[in-house]
């Protein structure tokens, strides 16, 4: 059959393809190739090697932002998995009424934009705030961190909650009354046969968190915008930043080169993070 | 049984509060999405509506006529079901292909599809709003094809993984009843991949709908807002923020999502399910 297939490309593969080659693999190697150059415009470019990366790593503002995003993203990806999975071993109780209901709302949250959430959550926040005498958020470091750990909970945990759910039906039941008979109580069913079983969910879980962690963008701009004074600033919003908000010839090409080390950052921890829990997976 | 029970009930009052909290933040911005703008401050957000404060539909009125929410709607709707659509038939098409083919130019394109899975959108932004203007793919139309190209790696990558369960013998068997591969496609594979269709839709629609930085540094934005940067605007720029106005705005946004959802929940579900299995 792929023989005959085979002479179809034009209208199979064509369309994506091409599509792909323009919105994802031109760019990409431009993006790579201008984080070596100094550029106002793509059609101007001067070669100058690695000195991009040099004042990338020497930038400051860069470095905190690192360490910002990835106490938020060790902070966010913990929360949301426990709190997860609490619920959702909760939710998947015998003869527990309302179960659905408490799913519907528990999601809902993740159908509602980024920058929405951002706004929503800010005038909550800032109005907290406000009525006990503190700061209000965009002058405060640490109220924009909980604020966004905690806009980030409320939008994850329905999410992650929901495949939790998937991943603990699919356990077989035999399990689990075996280890009942054999007088586990619930603490020893879910150390020794429920989350052993899990494993593969809970790679998937880590790897959406840490991921959407690191790249976290929208909630960040419409929560804080990095105020005050770039201290709430996240990896992908100082990268935007150094792009559009900076003057002079040389950010463009330091934001690519900022670019090309958080891809790197963001492909390399995908990979090590599967792999690492991959290993710890059972056969079922 | 008798502890089981109880269990079980304190699980549900917990729960209950739970969800309050979780429902609580879209309740307060409709309910102050009603009051007028000078009864909206820090300290009474927290204020139910009362005869003095109400405004009635004002503030939906000038976030309707003034602000551009409608086109902004419109927008945001014609560029959501056309990059949807154009990546549900030309993914699953291509994904069809890259298995039942499998050449060597089949699994290169398959691994490039997986990697632009991970790749951030920061690597690629300021080279892609260059490209797009070159291209002339900066309308609200022509936009729709860098959704396909960047929506690819996600919707190839489950349908592949779908392609794969199938049997090749249906397909041989209509090949050889003289099915052409057009047909055998539309006829024979695609019925079968209705529950993926799905899937893939409901995520694709989740992300395009939501989408901010695209849009915002593609299209031209004196002419073409889509709903987030519409939202967006209420703060950048302005200074002042008309509070009002802007809540009746996100009530307007959420309403029609928390409806889509509520009327297909079991769909929406299983499909960020599917997603996540197989991503």
């Amino acid at each position: 059959m792929s023989k005959v297939l085979k002479k179809w490309w034009p209208l199979f593969v064509l369309p994506t393809a091409l599509s792909f080659v323009f919105g994802f693999v031109i760019p990409f190697v431009q993006g790579t190739y201008l984080s070596f150059c100094q550029f106002k415009v793509i059609s101007d470019t001067t070669f100058v090697g690695l000195r991009n990366y040099v004042d990338a790593l020497s930038d400051s503002q860069f470095m905190s932002s690192f360490g910002f995003t990835a106490l938020f993203a060790v902070t966010v990806t913990v929360l949301v998995n426990v709190f997860a999975l609490a619920i959702a071993l909760a939710l998947t109780r015998n003869r527990l009424r309302g179960t659905n209901a408490y799913r519907t709302v528990f999601f809902m949250p993740n159908l509602i934009g980024g920058i929405v959430l951002g706004y929503i959550w800010q005038i909550l926040i800032n109005c907290v705030l406000s009525n006990v005498g503190a700061d209000l958020l965009a002058l405060n470091t640490v109220a924009g961190y909980w604020g966004l750990v905690l806009l980030t909970l409320w939008q994850q945990v329905g999410y992650m909650m929901i495949i939790y759910i998937a991943g603990l039906q699919s356990i077989p039941t035999d399990y689990i009354e075996a280890a009942k008979v054999d007088g586990a109580n619930a603490w020893k069913t879910l150390w020794k046969v429920k989350i052993p079983n899990l494993m593969p969910t809970i790679t998937i879980c880590l790897f959406l968190t840490i991921t959407n962690a690191f790249k976290l963008f929208d909630q960040n701009l419409a929560l804080t915008g990095g105020d005050p004074n770039h201290s709430t600033e996240m990896l992908a919003l100082n990268i935007y930043n150094t792009f559009y908000s900076r003057v002079g010839a040389k950010w463009m090409g330091i934001g690519q080169a900022k670019a090309v080390i958080f891809c790197i950052l963001v492909v390399a921890i995908s990979l090590i993070q599967l792999r690492a829990t991959k290993s710890k997976e059972v056969q079922q | 049984m008798g502890r089981e029970k109880l269990t079980n009930r304190i699980i549900s009052i917990f729960f209950a509060v739970l969800s309050l909290a979780w429902i609580y933040p879209m309740v307060m911005i409709c309910i102050n999405s009603f009051k007028q703008e000078s009864a909206i401050n820090t300290s009474s957000v927290f204020d139910l509506v009362t005869g003095d404060t109400f405004a009635g539909v004002a503030n939906y009125i000038t976030a309707l006529t003034k602000q551009g929410f409608a086109s902004a709607f419109g927008y945001s709707l014609v560029i959501t079901v056309t990059s949807v659509v154009l990546i549900l038939v030309c993914c699953s098409m291509c994904a069809w292909y890259v298995v039942r083919v499998n050449n060597r130019f089949c699994k290169v394109l398959y691994l490039l599809f997986v990697f632009s899975m991970v790749v951030p959108f920061q690597m690629l932004m300021f080279t892609l709003s260059n490209l797009a203007d070159t291209l002339g793919l900066n309308t609200p139309f022509n936009i729709c094809f860098i959704y396909l190209g960047f929506g690819a790696g996600l919707a190839v990558f489950m349908f592949s993984g779908f392609v794969k369960t199938i049997p090749t013998e249906i397909e041989e068997a209509a090949m050889i009843d003289g099915c052409s591969p057009v047909q055998t496609f539309f006829h024979v594979v695609l019925p079968i991949m209705k529950p993926t269709y799905i899937s893939v839709g409901i995520l694709e629609t989740m992300w395009v709908w939501n989408d901010y930085l695209l849009p915002y540094l593609v299209l031209d934005t004196t002419k073409y807002k889509t709903i987030p940067i519409l939202i967006q605007y209420f703060r950048g720029g302005y200074g002042s923020v008309e509070l009002g106005p802007m809540m009746a705005c996100i009530m307007m946004v959420i309403i029609p999502i928390v409806v889509v959802y509520l009327i297909c929940q079991r769909y929406i579900i299983n499909g960020v399910v599917a997603g996540a299995v197989k991503g």
